[in-house]
C-alpha cells in the first residue's frame, strides 16, 4: 500500500469505498504520521490517537453494513477553538486551563454525524489573535515549507505557518491529516492557506453555526474549512455548513451540493479587479501571480472589469476596532470563577485581575484593552460607532460592485511566509499581513485561497475569489479552473520526519 | 492620541487585567500607536451613514417560550476551580 496520507480527501473516500483500505489502517497511518512529524512541527496541540482509533472502528462497521455517512472514516484535525466534548479545548490559552467541555460544536457535531474520524486538537493563536500562530500557550506552528536557494539548497530557516489557523494550515500541507477545521476573524483560514499551499474558504457570515466555537469577534467569526484540493474545501464545508438554531446569527437556507459546483463552467463570469488592492510597495511576484490568476480566468471564458472598492484602505483599521471591542466582551467571561485558570487574589476582584494577568497573553491582552478603551465611557462614538459606519462603507462598496462583476479576483496576502519574530515586534505590521482579507469580514462575503505558484524562494502564494453572498457555489467553480491551471504544490521534501522539535 | 499612564491603568481596571509597572509604561506606547493608526479614519465622511449592526439583513426567529434545556448542573460545574453542592465558590464578598 502506498502512503495513504498523501492522499486527497476525495480520493482517500474513493479507497474506502472501493475497499483498497480500511477506515482503521487510513488512520493509523495518520496517527504514524503524526508521531513522526509532530515533535517539528507542533501543529497538534493534543493527538487523540485512541479516540480515532475507536472512531474508524466505529466506520469500518459502518461501512460494511453500507450505512456509511458522506466523511466516513476520513481523518481529520480539529483547530483547538472548536469545543469537543470530553476532549481538552484550550483556544490555546492559559486562561482556559485544561477545559473540558461537556458539548460539542455544532460544526464538529456535523463532521462526526457524517462519520469523520478526529486525530487530534491543532495549534493556534491565543483566541485566534494573530497572523503567524506564535502567540500560542503551546509554542508556535512550524510551516512545512522552507525557502530554497537559487542552486536548489533548502533552508534551515523555519517558517510561519500563517494564523490564525496555522496548526491547521501545517497539518494539511504536512499530510498529518486529510483536511481541517478552522475559523477566520479577519484572515484565519486564507492567509495561513496562501501561506502553506492549501486551499482555505471562509463562508459567508451566518453559513456554519458558531455554536461551540469560542467567540474572538462575534459578527467576523466564521468556521470554514482548510484542505488539499478545492474539492475537498467544496466536500468540507458541504458538511460543516448547516442551519442551527442554537446560534441567532445562523442563516436558515438550503446548503447547496458545493461538489456539483466544480467543473462547471465559468463562460460568461464577469471577474472584477479592485485597482484598491494593488497597494505601495506590492512585490512583483505577487503582482504576477494576480496577472497569472486574470489570465487562467479569462482563457476559461471569464470576461475581466476594473472596479472600485473605494473603502478598501479603512478596512483594517476600522477591523481593528470592531475586534478588539468585540474580544474585550467576549472575553469578559473568563473570571477564574466558571472554569478554567484560577489565581488566587486578596478579594474577588483581585482573583479577577491576577488571573487574567496570568491567563492572557501579551497579545489577548493588548486587544482587550484596547477594545475596553474603544468602547469605554466618551469614546464610543468617536471608535466603536464610527468603526461602525465605516463598515457599512465597505460593505456597500462591494454591494454597488455585484451590479457589474460576480466575484472579485484578489491576491490572499502581500508577502509569501515570513520568519520567526519577524514581525511579532510590531502589532501593526502584523496586522497588515490581513490587508486583502479582512474586508471579507467586515463585509459578511465568502472568500476562498487557492494555490496560484511558488515565491522566488519557493514559497507558496495564494490568490483570494470573494463572492457574494451565500454564492460559495460559484467561488467553488473559479476556484477549481485556477487549481486546474496552476496545480497543485506539495512540500517536496518531508524534512520533519523524525526531526526533534 | 496619546495614552498616559494613568489612563492604561485605568483600562486595565476596568478589563479586570493587573499590569505591572513595567507593563504600565510600555502600554502606553503601544495603546498610543494603535490608536494612531485608527485615526485616519476620521477622513471618511460618515454623516448619515447608518452603523452596520448585522452583516446579514435578517430578521431573528423565535420559537415558543418554553424550557428546552436544562437539569445540568453537574455539566456546569464540572470545569469550576471550586464548586461545593452545585455552586461556584468565590472569596467573600460582603463582609
Amino acid at each position: 500500500m502506498s502512503d495513504v496520507t498523501r492522499l486527497t480527501l476525495a480520493d482517500a473516500r474513493e479507497g474506502l469505498k472501493k475497499k483498497q483500505f480500511s477506515a482503521t489502517e487510513l488512520t493509523q497511518a495518520f496517527v504514524k504520521a503524526i508521531e513522526a512529524g509532530n515533535a517539528a512541527l507542533n501543529a497538534y496541540v493534543l493527538p487523540t490517537p485512541e479516540r480515532a482509533l475507536k472512531q474508524a472502528a466505529a466506520s469500518d462497521a459502518r461501512l460494511a453494513k453500507g450505512t456509511a455517512g458522506p466523511l466516513e472514516g476520513l481523518p481529520l484535525g480539529i483547530k483547538d477553538l472548536f469545543c469537543t466534548a470530553g476532549v481538552r479545548t484550550t483556544a490555546c490559552s492559559n486562561v482556559l486551563g485544561e477545559f473540558t467541555p461537556t458539548y460539542e460544536s455544532t460544526v464538529t457535531q456535523n463532521l462526526f454525524d457524517a462519520g469523520a474520524v478526529m486525530l487530534g486538537k491543532l495549534n493556534n493563536d491565543e483566541f485566534a489573535m494573530g497572523s503567524s500562530n506564535e502567540t500560542s500557550r503551546f509554542g508556535p506552528v512550524v510551516n512545512p515549507w522552507r525557502r530554497k536557494a537559487a542552486s536548489g539548497a533548502l533552508s534551515n530557516t523555519n517558517l510561519v505557518p500563517g494564523g490564525s489557523s496555522g496548526g491547521s494550515s501545517a497539518a494539511v500541507a504536512a499530510d498529518l491529516c486529510l483536511g481541517a477545521t478552522a475559523t477566520d476573524t479577519g484572515g484565519s483560514i486564507r492567509q495561513p492557506a496562501a501561506l502553506t499551499g492549501t486551499v482555505g474558504i471562509k463562508p459567508t457570515y451566518g453559513r456554519c453555526s458558531r455554536w461551540g466555537i469560542v467567540a474572538f469577534a462575534s459578527s467576523l467569526d466564521q468556521a470554514g474549512p482548510i484542505a488539499k484540493t478545492v474539492r475537498d474545501a467544496a466536500v468540507l464545508l458541504g458538511t460543516m455548513a448547516s442551519y442551527d438554531p442554537k446560534d441567532s446569527t445562523s442563516v436558515d437556507t438550503p446548503v447547496p451540493d458545493y461538489e456539483a459546483a466544480l467543473g462547471r463552467s465559468i463562460k460568461g463570469l464577469r471577474v472584477g479587479v479592485p485597482k484598491e488592492y494593488r497597494v505601495n510597495g506590492m512585490s512583483p511576484e505577487i503582482d504576477d501571480l494576480w496577472q497569472r490568476g486574470i489570465a487562467w480566468l479569462k482563457a476559461a471564458g471569464a470576461t475581466v472589469h476594473d472596479i472600485s472598492l473605494p473603502h478598501t484602505k479603512y478596512a483594517l483599521p476600522a477591523y481593528y476596532i470592531v475586534a478588539p471591542a468585540e474580544c474585550s466582551s467576549n472575553l469578559a467571561r473568563y473570571d477564574g470563577v466558571r472554569y478554567g485558570l484560577r489565581v488566587p487574589g486578596e478579594d474577588l476582584i483581585d482573583t479577577y485581575e491576577r488571573t487574567r494577568a496570568a491567563g492572557f497573553g501579551k497579545e489577548v491582552r493588548r486587544r482587550v484593552l484596547i477594545g475596553t478603551y474603544v468602547l469605554s465611557a466618551g469614546y464610543y462614538d468617536a471608535y466603536y460607532l464610527k468603526a461602525q459606519k465605516v463598515r457599512t462603507l465597505i460593505k456597500k462598496d462591494f454591494d454597488d460592485a455585484w451590479s457589474k462583476v460576480d466575484v472579485v479576483l484578489t491576491p490572499t496576502t502581500p508577502s509569501p511566509a515570513f520568519g520567526f519574530g519577524e514581525k511579532a515586534g510590531d502589532p501593526i505590521a502584523m496586522y497588515l499581513e490581513d490587508i486583502f482579507t479582512v474586508t471579507v469580514n467586515m463585509a459578511g462575503l465568502p472568500g476562498i485561497s487557492v494555490p496560484g505558484g511558488l515565491s522566488g524562494q519557493g514559497t507558496p502564494l495564494g490568490l483570494q475569489l470573494i463572492g457574494k453572498p451565500f454564492d460559495e457555489a460559484t467561488l467553488f467553480s473559479a476556484a477549481q479552473v485556477i487549481e486546474d491551471a496552476a496545480g497543485h504544490f506539495h512540500v517536496d521534501n518531508s524534512w520533519w520526519v523524525g526531526a526533534k522539535g | 492620541m496619546q495614552v498616559d499612564e494613568a489612563t492604561v491603568r485605568r483600562i486595565a481596571r476596568l478589563a479586570r487585567i493587573r499590569i505591572t509597572d513595567e507593563e504600565a509604561t510600555s502600554l502606553q506606547g503601544e495603546l498610543s500607536g494603535i490608536l494612531d493608526w485608527v485615526t485616519q479614519l476620521d477622513e471618511v465622511q460618515t454623516d448619515g451613514v447608518e452603523p452596520m449592526t448585522r452583516v446579514i439583513p435578517m430578521t431573528l426567529k423565535k420559537r415558543a417560550d418554553v424550557v428546552t434545556d436544562g437539569d445540568k448542573a453537574d455539566d456546569i460545574v464540572k470545569n469550576a476551580p471550586a464548586s461545593e453542592d452545585h455552586f461556584f465558590v468565590v472569596p467573600k464578598v460582603i463582609e
